[in-house]
């Protein structure tokens, strides 16, 4: 994938098939640390620990798994290749939370892209509420569906006019905590 | 800079529609989004989808995702089911791509013969074939 945001997207996706409900989004971008660390968190069914074992391994999961395996395989030799590591932790019934951190300035890093389509696109989805946490430093960002849903008094956010606000909505608040970098 | 207040705005409009929309039958977008659909290319053609239906102010749309299609290799791909009609699948899709079947074949009527997926680089296929693999 080009953007660290198309993997988040991919880790998202298998949260919606995985029907959850809510999702935590959390990038920190500590640049001062040299680290980026992406958790993905949700409220779906959860991985048995058995699927888990090699979840990572493109090769080795079952067939009806693999697609789920492939993306994560993908992101974690992302994470690899800049000095860092993706851990997934789950529990059947509770959820998955998927941890994927690297060095900030690594030469491999792919850029951050476009966080905000990533997460208009999970939006689509209408029964899912989302929590997105957006750090750069010590300034952040936070964008709470169920707040957004409460302004407009309907559940329906999912429609195309609502949700390019949100995206261009996500997208200034990112520059202005980025100081433009975004 | 944009605060979540200016929302309010557009609640009105956001109500008047939902009302409107429930003794409708409309016609639904939806593109592929599993990891092959994501590496192709599918996002910025799902933003090419809404931005054009916002564009073009059209009200009886939904725009939705899926997951995996089947079709790997056909990616990204958009299928478009209107009431009445067959569905329409259209393949190796992009944003310009994505632009033109808002505008022809939802808002004109008019199918977007050559991203079907009937004919691929000159290849003949098989709509039900295809969706059986
Ligand atoms: S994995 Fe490619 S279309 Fe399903």
């Amino acid at each position: 994938m080009r953007e660290i945001s198309l993997h988040i997207m991919d880790i998202i996706e298998n949260s919606i098939t995985a029907n959850a409900t809510f999702i935590e989004v959390k990038i920190k971008e500590n640049i001062l640390d040299n680290l980026l660390i992406m958790k993905i968190k949700d409220n779906g069914k959860g991985i048995d620990s058995e699927t888990l074992k090699n979840i990572k391994d493109p090769f080795v999961t079952s067939r009806t798994t693999r697609k789920v395996g492939l993306g994560l395989s993908l992101f974690e030799a992302t994470c690899l290749r800049c000095n860092g590591y993706l851990d997934i932790k789950s529990e059947l019934g509770v959820g998955t939370e998927v941890t994927a951190v690297m060095e900030y300035n690594n030469i491999d890093r792919p850029p951050l892209g476009k966080m905000e389509e990533t997460i208009i696109s999970a939006l689509l989805n209408p029964g899912v509420d989302l929590v997105y946490e957006h750090y750069y430093n010590e300034k952040s960002f936070l964008l709470d569906t169920r707040e957004v849903k409460k302004i407009l008094g309907t559940e329906e956010i999912n429609t195309p006019d609502i949700l390019i606000w949100i995206k261009d909505y996500i997208k200034e608040n990112l520059k202005e905590i980025s100081g433009g970098a975004f | 800079m944009k605060t979540l207040k200016e929302l309010e705005e557009i609640r009105q409009k956001t109500l008047d529609r939902v009302n409107q929309r429930k003794d409708r039958t409309t016609t639904r977008i939806v593109v592929g989004m599993a990891t092959c659909g994501i590496a192709a290319g599918a996002r910025p053609v799902l933003l090419a989808v809404m931005e054009e239906v916002e564009k073009l102010g059209l009200t009886d749309v939904t725009v939705a995702q899926t997951g995996c299609i089947g079709l790997c290799k056909m990616e990204p791909i958009v299928e478009v089911f209107k009431p009445g009609e067959e569905k329409v699948t259209y393949v190796k899709m992009d944003a310009d791509k994505a632009r033109r079947i808002v505008a022809e074949h939802i808002r004109d009527g008019k199918v977007v013969d050559e991203y079907t997926m009937h004919v691929v680089q000159g290849k003949i296929l098989n709509d039900y074939k295809a969706e059986k693999e």
